[in-house]
């Protein structure tokens, strides 16, 4: 089926073009460019990327019109249930056996890590949109890592210095105890006490924990300001729910390290009014975003977060990239891309660095109070945006050999 | 005066809060041993029906209008329902054979059960607010207790108490445990145990979505609250001794509390301390703490 399909549109450019077909036909490896998706489809971060982000995807493709010249677009996606080892093992699999072209890395850092490295030996592009680690980009760096939407340091650098300048001098960190939440606390410690804060303490717990009381009051006992949560996802949720239960938000500020337009969804803006947080996107942002977002929402009935638009974006980007250079040639594909810059409904002038960054503005929202919202999804206000140079890691900073 | 350098405020604060978890604990091990005594069947769907019990409780008031009240009754009434249709149409087949297809089977319908019900509500779950009666908190003078885990703890004491004392100290519960020995004989007294069978899954289950509802109001209602419970409570009924009522009662709190001061001392262990508690126990006694060896 697939064979006379692409057998089909490509008879029917030939005849469009005149044998046009037949030099293309040797720049696209098997005749169809394959995009490979591995993200959490189940888990605790499901519904920040997940069955919504392929949808995103596909969403992109279609926006290509399924294939370029004649040639279809694939996907494939896999579940990596937020283990690296799955996730590496699915990467190799596609890339020795389905001739996968490049490949998009939804959440999970550590998963991420992982692909990336096999990305780079297979010579694709590996476009990571929702893991959050900097390191992908600094001493993991690979030429054919694009790291798209957001990450530790993005974060630390936006919710830090706007919680220090507010006030929040003094900080206390509750901290998810694996790569990605201690690299957040250390990024977000780096800027705090850089700007004059103070960190008081922290304590780390399980990745999903089913009870963040005992923290918390760990957290209200250090008499800190600011309580950091350097989580995410259900972890987050949890935190805030139990931080006002225990009366910790009349004593604290919350700063949300890492939280997605689903957490406060499921929240509730009571719950979540007056907070600060960063993020790489929101829908209600502007036209173009809205319009696009209104006919994600058709699909999946709720508003994308940050990381399937990001999803989108990313996937449209190569898409356009090997449109351009007439080939799915990981290297050439790649050089093309870093030669464009990334103008769509996720960002405007962004462009990717030689050490894998795709800069772009980076905004700090404060939720909305429920009287301020005027309709269902309606919970940011843009405080301040961060422009693309100051957002990101700085040369300075990086150790990323790629980029010196 | 300090405990190990911990306030001896903090300390007894801690210690409360490992005692509302353990509740939990307590209340879904006791249902386990309950069915596990009767039914042999190991039931891994317990942290579904628990995760049902919080669903149940949600949908009743987003849909219907129900209070928390209500829903701490009607809950368990449909969950125990489902329970109830659970065993008749799949689990009595499975009696006679070996306990490994009551282990598979009961798994593959948690797997079900959370599976549609991520499709249907995602994974970051629903809000359900603590009831009106028992907002706000009380200075206890070491710690502020909001008023809704006090709550918590009372409840699910007297739930269990109640259930021990049924199954231990009345005639209902004398044929219960006669059955559990032999359901040839008792059947031959001329009382219908497949009956009494099927109502105790349906109890059971009813037990697992009580502690739902009572969890509800303080984390997260999502299709993963049962799975990342119900390791841990398998764990408790293992130390507790596979179908030992009391046992798995204390056995749940004692290792809420222990939990609890592991997240004081070194958090980061807080999620194994129950696993290395269960090796330790294994290996000196086999049949649990409280568990008959056979």
């Amino acid at each position: 089926m697939k064979l006379k399909q692409t057998a089909a549109a490509c008879g029917m450019t030939a005849a469009a073009l005149l044998g046009v077909c037949a030099p293309a036909q040797a720049q696209i490896s098997g005749d169809v460019i394959r995009i490979g998706f591995i993200t959490d489809m189940s888990g605790l971060y499901a519904d920040i990327d997940g069955p919504a982000g392929v949808e995103a995807i596909k969403m992109a493709i279609a926006d290509m019109g399924g294939a370029i010249n004649g040639k279809k677009i694939e996907l494939l996606v896999a579940d990596h249930q937020n283990k690296a080892d799955i996730a590496a093992t699915k990467a190799r699999e596609w890339f020795d056996t389905q001739g996968l072209d490049m490949l998009i890395g939804g959440t999970s850092s550590g998963t991420n890590l992982a692909m990336a490295k096999i990305a780079s030996q297979k010579q694709k592009p590996f476009m990571s949109v929702g893991a959050a680690t900097s390191a992908l980009t600094n001493d993991q760096c690979t030429a054919y890592t694009a790291h798209w939407a957001y990450d530790t340091v993005a974060l630390a650098k936006g919710t830090g210095n706007a919680v220090v300048k507010s006030g929040g001098k003094t900080w206390f960190f509750l901290t998810a105890d694996y790569a990605f939440g201690q690299q957040l606390q250390d990024d977000t410690s780096a800027i705090v006490k850089a700007a004059g804060g103070t960190i008081v303490g922290s304590v780390k717990h399980p990745l999903s924990a089913n009870d963040f009381s005992s923290f918390l009051l760990q957290a209200q006992s250090s008499k800190a300001q600011i309580l950091g949560l350097a989580n995410a996802g259900g972890d987050t949720i949890n935190s805030i729910k139990a931080a006002n239960e225990f009366g910790v938000t009349k004593t604290m500020k919350l700063a949300g390290l890492l939280m997605f337009i689903n957490d406060i969804h499921s929240l509730g803006l009571k719950a979540t009014q007056g907070m600060y947080l960063t993020d790489s996107w929101y829908w209600n942002r502007d036209p173009e975003a809205r319009a696009w977002s209104r006919k994600f929402f058709e699909k999946v009935k709720r508003m994308p977060s940050s990381i399937q638009a990001g999803d989108y974006s990313a996937t449209l980007h190569y898409l356009n990239a090997v449109k351009a250079s007439g080939t799915d040639d990981g290297t050439k594909v790649m050089a093309q891309m870093k030669k464009t810059k990334v103008n769509d409904m996720f960002a405007k002038n962004g462009y990717l660095r030689d050490d894998g960054r795709m800069v772009h503005d980076m905004y700090l929202m404060q939720v909305k109070t429920p009287a301020e919202s005027t309709e269902p999804w309606d919970y940011y206000k843009v405080a301040t945006t961060f422009k693309g140079d100051e957002a990101w890691t700085t040369k300075a900073e990086s150790k990323c050999p790629l980029w010196k | 005066m300090d405990i190990f350098g911990i306030p001896i405020q903090a300390f007894a604060g801690q210690l409360l809060l490992g005692l509302v978890n353990g509740s939990f604990y307590a209340m879904l091990s006791l249902g386990l041993a309950v069915i596990f005594g009767l039914l042999g069947i190991v039931n891994f769907a317990h942290g579904a029906l628990y995760m049902l019990g919080a669903y149940a409780a949600w949908i009743g008031m987003d849909s219907f209008g129900l209070n928390y009240w209500a829903s701490l009754i009607v809950a368990p009434l449909v969950v125990g329902a489902i329970g109830v249709v659970i065993e008749r149409t799949l689990l009595k087949h499975l009696y006679k054979i070996d306990p490994i297809y009551g282990l598979l089977l009961t798994f593959g319908l948690a797997l079900i059960a959370e599976g549609v019900l991520r499709e249907k509500f995602g994974v970051s779950g629903q809000q359900y607010p603590v009831p009106e009666l028992l907002q706000g908190a009380t200075n206890l003078g070491f710690m502020i207790l909001p008023n809704y885990r006090g709550w918590i703890i009372f409840a699910s004491l007297t739930i269990c108490l109640g259930t021990w004392f049924l199954i231990e100290r009345t005639r209902l519960g004398a044929y219960l445990r006669a059955g559990t020995e032999n359901p040839a004989l008792v059947q031959a007294f001329g009382i219908n145990v497949p009956v009494m069978v099927m109502l105790t899954y349906g109890a059971g289950a009813g037990l697992a979505a009580m502690a739902g509802v009572l969890a509800a109001p303080v984390i997260q209602v999502t299709p993963l609250m049962g799975s990342q419970l119900i390791i841990i409570v398998f764990a408790v009924v293992v130390i507790g001794g596979m179908g030992s009522i009391l046992g798995s009662i204390l056995t749940g709190l004692a290792l809420g509390l222990i939990e609890g001061l592991t997240k004081v001392f070194y958090p980061e262990a807080s999620n194994i301390v129950v696993f290395v508690i269960m090796a330790i126990v294994l290996m000196v006694r086999p049949a649990g703490l409280f568990g008959k060896e056979k």
